[in-house]
């Protein structure tokens, strides 16, 4: 039977970042299609009627949504390679709760750097700097946080990595300095195929944020 | 034997889904009660990063977060399975399962609220309930686990119990059964399964504690 895999995804989101690895590093074969947030498809909004957001992964007609819903669903289905997720239920546990802790933390931390100013963007430094200090932690001297090969957390994480040139210049800070074995992590993630192509250029990234400044009117 | 032990709050909606697990699992557990306003060492120890119950101790080691923890249980014990089997069905499940942890903080904004803030809380509470009664309660009969409550059920428990206590404590109704009929019948289903019938939480208490609690926090608002 012909699977037909479609991806409803925005090129900057990090969270259509996590779909896009996850189907690369399966080697599935599906149809990227770019949404434009100001003026949302119809099919968008069929398949996602509760969020209306993206990503939304569409497997033969069938839409999932969450982005780490689809990473477990894409690691459920096509099981048989590069698995994500390890089958030890404890590390799965644990695989799972950092997973939830960069969903908690990391964009929304990320978010005030760029969009504020003085004061309130020195606290939001300080709490970003510190929750990539306990992610840091957590990697320990593991290559990934998967251990050995890429697993559900560093999916979950290393999209985060497009947006931080444009978190460093808006903020005026180096996340490398602060947390080098993590930037090497990063590094270490997109000499893999399934990461390089699947994250925006960094530069890029940085001048969607400028614009959405502007449009915001922040500063 | 291994030992199973669960760090919990009285009061607490995410304990209580823990305790309806293992409860249906039938997997004995040894309770310890923390009081938020004193967390003991050992749960500092085992939740260094969110100081928060519940945790699960399997085998000394720790599980933090209720939804990861309910994932862990059913895997470990498969008996009476509280996720669909098929993949495309657990997405699912995931989803509505997610939707209601991220709709746990308006139990607390509505409890703090007051006046225009209260309409506001009051105004998301029926946003998130329409969407029950519209989308997620579609097509389901009785329970989101079919006859037997599953892993979805137990994430909406906040709803079936914690907002009664809620429009109790502010003298409101929310819920009102012919705006939200699928909601209404879905918490009378909710609330007549034995594990949960056998495993209340002690709403009257819960009640006397928050009403008094709220009193004290407005009263110090307002000097």
């Amino acid at each position: 039977m012909a699977e037909e895999v479609v991806l409803l995804d925005f090129w900057p989101s990090p969270f259509g970042m996590r779909s896009r690895i996850a189907l690369a590093e399966k080697g599935i074969k599906y149809e990227y299609k770019e949404e434009d947030l100001r003026n949302k498809s119809a099919l968008l909004l069929q398949m996602n009627p509760v969020h209306k957001k993206i990503p939304v992964l569409i497997h033969n007609g069938k839409p999932v949504c969450e982005s780490l819903i689809q990473v477990q669903y894409i690691d459920e289905v096509w099981h048989d390679k590069a698995p994500l997720l390890p089958s030890d239920p404890y590390q799965k546990a644990t695989g799972r709760f950092w997973a939830d802790y960069v969903d908690k933390k990391i964009y929304d931390l990320g978010s005030r750097v760029w969009k504020t100013k003085g004061e309130e963007q020195a606290t939001a430094k300080k709490e970003f700097i510190e929750t990539l200090k306990l992610l840091e932690k957590e990697l320990g001297d593991k290559p990934y946080f998967g251990g050995e090969s890429l697993g559900y957390v560093d999916v979950a994480f290393i999209p985060f990595y497009s947006w931080f040139y444009a978190y460093e210049k808006c903020g005026n800070f180096s996340i490398e300095a602060e947390c080098p074995k993590l930037i090497a992590w990063a590094k270490r993630c997109t000499q893999k195929e399934s990461v390089a192509k699947s994250l925006p250029d960094q530069q890029k990234v940085y001048d969607f944020i400028l614009e959405m400044k502007k449009r915001f009117g922040i500063e | 034997m291994a030992v199973v032990k669960l760090f919990g709050a009285w009061l607490s909606p995410y304990v209580f889904r823990v305790i309806w697990a293992l409860k249906l699992k039938g997997i004995p557990y040894e309770y310890i009660e923390e009081d938020l306003s004193n967390k003991s060492p050992l749960l500092l120890q085992y939740n260094p990063i969110h100081k928060k119950v519940p945790v699960l101790v399997h085998d000394g080691k720790p599980i933090c977060e209720s939804t990861v923890i309910l994932r862990y249980i059913d895997e470990i014990w498969p008996q009476n399975p509280l996720l669909p089997a098929d993949p495309y069905d657990r997405a699912v499940a995931l989803f509505w399962i997610k939707f209601a942890d991220d709709k746990g903080y308006l139990m607390l904004k509505l409890y703090r609220a007051n006046g225009e803030e209260q309409q506001a809380a009051v105004k998301e509470w029926l946003e998130m309930l329409e969407v029950m009664e519209e989308h997620a309660l579609i097509g389901v009969k009785k329970l989101f686990g079919g006859d037997e409550i599953n892993m979805v059920d137990i994430a909406f428990s906040f709803v079936a119990i914690w907002l009664g206590v809620l429009e109790d404590i502010l003298g409101l109704e929310i819920c009102e059964p012919h705006k939200f009929p699928r909601v209404s019948s879905w918490i009378q289903n909710f609330k007549s399964i034995p594990v949960i019938k056998d495993n209340f939480p002690d709403t009257d208490k819960m009640s006397t504690f928050l009403k008094h609690g709220r009193e004290m926090m407005l009263t110090s608002k307002s000097n």
